[in-house]
């Protein structure tokens, strides 16, 4: 095995490495565990001196730079509502090195602060080489095997009204497990009645993935005991969990409803 | 296999070290500088025996890359008392039976000790919160958790002293 290790000096550089099959390490805790295994030998970039560990909220919008830690998010005050999740994410030494990029990239059942961003409709800034683009956090996901070439740069989001961000983590051992099911929603009120409802689930499929039949069901609705029910009952419609060490996919569709009645319940 | 410079602060001293590219922090500390406070447990940033303190941030040592500590400042369990003396961490986990293997131990300390430096008076479900990347397969957990709180009230005394 031969790794070399080199820091970018700037985004649009990066790319250019990736192509001939270099891969970018930011907090370290997903490539070198893989290296601990005895991964092939790589090429390894860091975005370290970038400047890209940055947390700006400005006007109601977020954007954290794909160096931030899941530590700096739970310390920033002006991110309570996502503290839940970057708590809910390894223990206090992966929290210190997990990045909000490289958990873009993680594979299921990982990839909890994914499933946040994606209830938060996230926009993910990227380099490409050429230039630098936006793209919906759901279609970075859908093309994120193809993405990894790219260098992303930072995820940005409005901030979600008080009280409308719902997070809820599913393990085996607490207070720290992989997931068996993660469920994030953003159920935003107006006049009363449920208006653009957004709801991801992680560990149930791939990557992270949206509920919209889920969505639906909430959608224009009065929240309350009965439609929390009828939406709990396609939770799950759209998902492909997988068989792991930590659950089954059945048992995995038989307690996301569940947790998601809990979880707006609440 | 190509070695790089890397300079950094370690246990309060200046270390300049040639280290082979790829090889991670914990393969420093234990091959090269035979610091073997810190444990090598699963290699997957899993069990936390090799937790030290970089910046004054827990850290995995096994996947932390040892030429990424250029200029940072490391702390291993050697590094907590002068030679002869135990930290009030080390001593309450002596006195209280906070440990049968050991093999956690380190990894435990430094844990706690980040928490303590940030955090002087933790309630019991932050001290749970600051050890829970780390696994102990013998105590059960409950002599740790006792030991961190005695630490915590013996650390705080002298303050209060001079306040």
């Amino acid at each position: 095995m031969s790794v070399t290790l080199s820091a970018a000096k700037q985004a649009r550089l990066v790319p250019a490495v990736q192509a001939k099959g270099g891969r970018i390490i930011a907090g370290g805790t997903l490539i070198v565990a893989d290296l601990n295994y005895g991964a092939d030998s790589v090429a390894l970039i860091t975005l370290d001196r970038l400047g890209f560990d940055k947390i700006a909220v400005k006007g109601g919008k977020v954007t954290l730079g794909a160096m931030v830690t899941m530590a700096a998010v739970a310390r920033d005050r002006r991110l309570k509502f996502l503290h839940p999740v970057a708590n809910s994410i390894g223990g206090p030494a992966v929290r210190a090195m997990a990045t909000i990029g490289g958990n873009l990239f993680a594979p299921a059942p990982y990839g909890d602060m994914t499933a946040a961003l994606l209830t938060l409709d996230a926009e993910i800034t990227l380099h490409d080489g050429k230039a630098t683009r936006k793209l919906p956090i759901e279609t970075f996901l859908a093309q994120r095997r193809k993405l990894q070439k790219h260098c992303v740069v930072s995820i940005s989001f409005a901030a979600p009204s008080a009280g409308t961000f719902h997070y809820v983590k599913v393990v085996r051992r607490k207070p720290v497990s992989a997931s068996v099911v993660t469920i994030a929603a953003v159920i935003p009120q107006k006049a009363g009645k449920i208006k653009d409802a957004r709801i991801a689930l992680g560990a149930m499929a791939a990557n992270a993935i949206r509920a919209r039949k889920a969505e639906a069901a909430l959608e224009g609705r009065k929240l309350g005991n009965d439609i929390i029910a009828t939406a709990a009952k396609l939770i799950a419609a759209e998902a492909s969990p997988a068989d792991d060490a930590y659950a089954t996919a059945w048992y995995r569709r038989e307690i996301a409803p569940v947790h998601f009645v809990r979880l707006l319940a609440a | 296999m190509t070695k790089v410079p890397v300079e950094f602060t370690l246990n309060t001293r200046e270390q300049n070290e040639f280290v082979e590219t790829g090889s991670t922090l914990l393969s420093a500390l234990r091959d090269r500088l035979g610091l073997y406070g810190t444990k090598a447990g699963c290699h997957q940033g899993t069990c936390g025996a090799c937790t030290v303190i970089i910046d004054g941030e827990p850290h995995l040592s096994c996947l932390t890359l040892a030429e990424r500590c250029q200029g940072k400042d490391v702390t291993t369990l050697e590094g907590l008392a002068p030679a002869g003396a135990l930290h009030p961490l080390q001593q309450a986990f002596m006195d209280g039976f906070a440990a049968q293997c050991g093999f956690c131990t380190p990894g435990m300390i430094l844990a706690a000790k980040c928490l303590l430096d940030r955090n002087p008076d933790p309630t019991r479900d932050e001290v749970v919160d600051a050890i829970s990347g780390n696994i102990c397969r013998c105590t059960g957990y409950e002599p740790i958790i006792a030991a961190i709180l005695t630490a915590a009230q013996g650390m705080r005394k002298p303050a209060r002293k001079r306040a």
